[in-house]
């Protein structure tokens, strides 16, 4: 038995902050997701709501990145650490009280940032657009970026407290080595990168939102994905991960080269190229040390092969490290001078951003939920884990092919641009690949509204009303 | 004690502040100071000299240009609009679908014009920087004088109306009816200012 299966109702996890993350994460997820379809309208010239102000497509566009980055991964996240952190620590976090703070804090905060946007006071930062009193059309009524600092440093001492009370006087499981990193990492780099432009011009300026941008991902979103794939999957596997030198092996190449590769956003920019070089050496680096992590779950999977066709959170989390592969060996090949010269400013890069972002930690969000909700409503399962099989072929099929239309897309300009065609010639051969594209996503929303609607079923039906209990297909508890 | 590097200390103080301050410092400070010797133009210095541009406007747009730039093109109004139209910019994320750089490759010289420096960036108005990430619609670094005022206000109010297969949205905020507004004199204002600090070659 998994430790989780063992514990559901310990008192030293917070339930109710569980269930409330991963509550508020998906409704999140529903707006974010609206305002990406959306934004894919107006690039069909099918927008609906030409000429309001508020709902201006520029302005709708932020709010599906920063909603899916702040509203949906940070509180799934937040959500999925109140269940892991007490686990691997032997230790409540630091309080309840600060718990419900944070909650209501944040969620404040995640709304007062949507405001903020919508009324044009976003910030030139990408994916830190999130308002800010120091830019120059910043407002003091919108001070979302220094509320945002306090944020973090609350939820820092909220989980740091066990971590640090636990892992001073004895060594930490692999999930903690990640989860330590993150809180401190994410502070940093968003006082970096929110702060820093506002008082540099230029290529300075540039090479510090590029280090923003990449950190984000590499030094909050990732860490604290993996650190929850070293929780779920052997808990749920029931045998621990393969190896734990390649463990150590992944953790310190990801900590040392993630952070020095930021500069590598802004190729063939102004940016010093000294820079640009190392930024490009330190990508390919980091991808050999991804690519032993991979190594690491797939070997572990030796002996449970079996394991992604019959448990639901397993499938979602392996097919998403095929897809954080994929997009990291793209990667690898596309930071190079040669492919930038024809990817940069492209639809390709459109495609890489959604394989990473919903292909790989919406997929593990999506699992770990697959697996918590039932636990945290105290049932014993989902109110029809049959529709799980139906969400996960929406979503892959839908991901994979916008991700294809979009790549293919972006040769397609970037090979025009180069040939000197007219600009117009450039929209018009994409133009069936956008509307192929706005499909495929309402394919990925329908998959998640399928499964919201799975999750309020288990909510409010009682159990014996299930359907098709007992199913060994998508099964989250076995 | 061989078990050191698995205890939160030295993870915390080595991967988490270490390993980030070393980044902080080869990517950004070093970085940083290679380029410090540039010099910086404020944006006071740079609305010194009106642009004919903006003189345009208040000619062409005479009611609208006295009820929102009162005086006249003035240097003191011409640099609240070149101010308000980057602010502009900024809130509707123009810079998301334009880019604000030339680069060295891809015929981009040929396409949009000299290629971009880090000297031509250093000034208030790249304070954020807004070089942009991704290409919808073209480069802008080099829009000064390329369309005429006429050309800008219609596209603003109806993209398709000049440019029948683009995708930009329509501004209708940025006017009195058909008349540019504050935000619409500015935002010319800023477009016919992009890339006139680069010499023309």
């Amino acid at each position: 038995m998994s430790v989780a299966v063992q514990s559901p109702q310990k008192p030293f996890i917070n339930i109710g902050l569980v269930r409330s993350h991963i509550i508020i994460g998906f409704v999140f997820l529903v707006v974010s997701m609206l305002g990406g379809i959306l934004y894919s309208l107006q690039l069909n010239n099918l927008y609906p709501f030409v000429g309001i102000e508020l709902l201006s497509p520029g302005r709708i566009r932020m709010v599906h990145t920063n909603g899916v980055a702040y509203g949906f991964i940070v509180n799934v996240f937040l959500g999925a650490l109140y269940w892991v952190v007490p686990r691997l620590t032997k230790r409540r976090v630091l309080s309840d009280l600060l718990g419900w703070l944070i909650f209501w804090v944040y969620l404040f905060i995640v709304l007062w940032a949507v405001v903020g946007i919508l009324t044009g006071h976003a910030q030139a930062v990408e994916w830190g657009e999130t308002p800010n009193m120091f830019s120059p059309n910043g407002s003091i009524l919108f001070p979302i970026d220094t509320l945002v600092m306090v944020g973090l440093t609350l939820i820092a001492i909220q989980f740091l407290t066990p971590i640090f009370q636990f892992g001073s006087k004895q060594p930490m499981y692999v999930s903690l080595w990640y989860f330590s990193v993150a809180f401190i990492w994410v502070i940093l780099t968003y006082a970096m990168g929110n702060y820093l432009p506002e008082f540099i011009p230029g290529a300075g300026g540039a090479t510090f939102v590029g280090l923003y941008i990449h950190d984000l991902v590499g030094l909050l979103v990732t860490p604290l994905g993996w650190g929850m794939m070293y929780y779920f999957v052997p808990s749920l596997l029931k045998k621990p991960i393969w190896s734990h030198a390649v463990s150590l092996l992944g953790f310190w190449g990801l900590a040392f080269f993630y952070p020095l590769q930021g500069v590598h956003h802004f190729i063939y920019s102004t940016i010093p190229m000294f820079a640009q070089f190392g930024a490009v050496v330190s990508t390919v680096a980091i991808e050999v040390m991804v690519v032993t992590v991979f190594i690491n779950f797939f070997m572990t999977l030796r002996g449970r092969e079996i394991a992604p066709v019959t448990n639901m959170p397993i499938r979602w989390f392996y097919t998403g490290m095929i897809f954080y592969v994929v997009t990291c060996i793209q990667c690898a090949v596309h930071v190079q001078f040669w492919a930038q010269e024809f990817v940069h400013f492209t639809d390709w890069v459109v495609g890489h951003a959604h394989l990473i972002m919903f292909g790989t930690f919406g997929f593990w969000l999506i699992g770990i939920t697959t697996d918590l909700w039932p636990r945290v409503l105290g049932k014993k399962n989902w109110w029809a884990p049959v529709l799980h099989e139906s969400v996960f072929w929406m979503c892959t099929i839908g991901l994979a092919s916008m991700f294809i239309g979009l790549t293919s897309a972006g040769l397609v300009e970037g090979f025009l641009w180069k040939g000197l065609a007219p600009w117009e010639v450039s929209l018009q051969s994409v133009r069936l690949i956008w509307l192929f594209r706005t499909a495929t996503g309402l394919l990925m929303f329908a998959g998640v509204l399928l499964f919201i609607f799975n999750m309020i079923m288990t909510a409010i039906s009682p159990e014996q009303e299930h359907v098709g209990v007992g199913s060994v297909v998508a099964s989250p508890v076995k | 004690m061989e078990k050191i590097v698995e205890r939160f200390q030295f993870i915390f103080l080595v991967a988490g502040i270490g390993f980030f301050v070393l980044a902080f410092f080869v990517s950004g400070i070093v970085t940083v100071n290679a380029i410090s010797d540039l010099p910086y133009t404020s944006l006071d210095e740079m609305a010194q000299d009106v642009s004919p541009y903006f003189t345009a406007l208040a000619r062409q747009y005479p009611d609208q240009f006295e009820k929102y730039y009162p005086g006249g093109p003035t240097s003191e109004n011409y640099r609240e609009a070149l101010n308000l139209g980057r602010n502009v910019y900024i809130g509707e994320a123009c810079w998301h679908c334009h880019t604000q750089q030339v680069r060295p490759v891809a015929n981009e010289d040929v396409r949009f014009g000299p290629v971009s420096t880090a000297a031509e960036q250093q000034n208030e108005l790249m304070m954020p920087q807004l070089m942009g990430t991704r290409r919808v619609g073209p480069d802008l670094s080099r829009e000064s004088g390329f369309r005429s005022n006429d050309w800008h206000v219609a596209h603003f109010y109806n993209p398709r109306a000049v440019s029948p297969v683009s995708v930009m949205p329509r501004y209708t905020w940025f006017f009195d009816g058909r008349d540019p507004n504050k935000k619409g004199i500015a935002i010319v204002t800023y477009m016919q200012w992009l890339g006139s600090n680069v010499e023309q070659q």
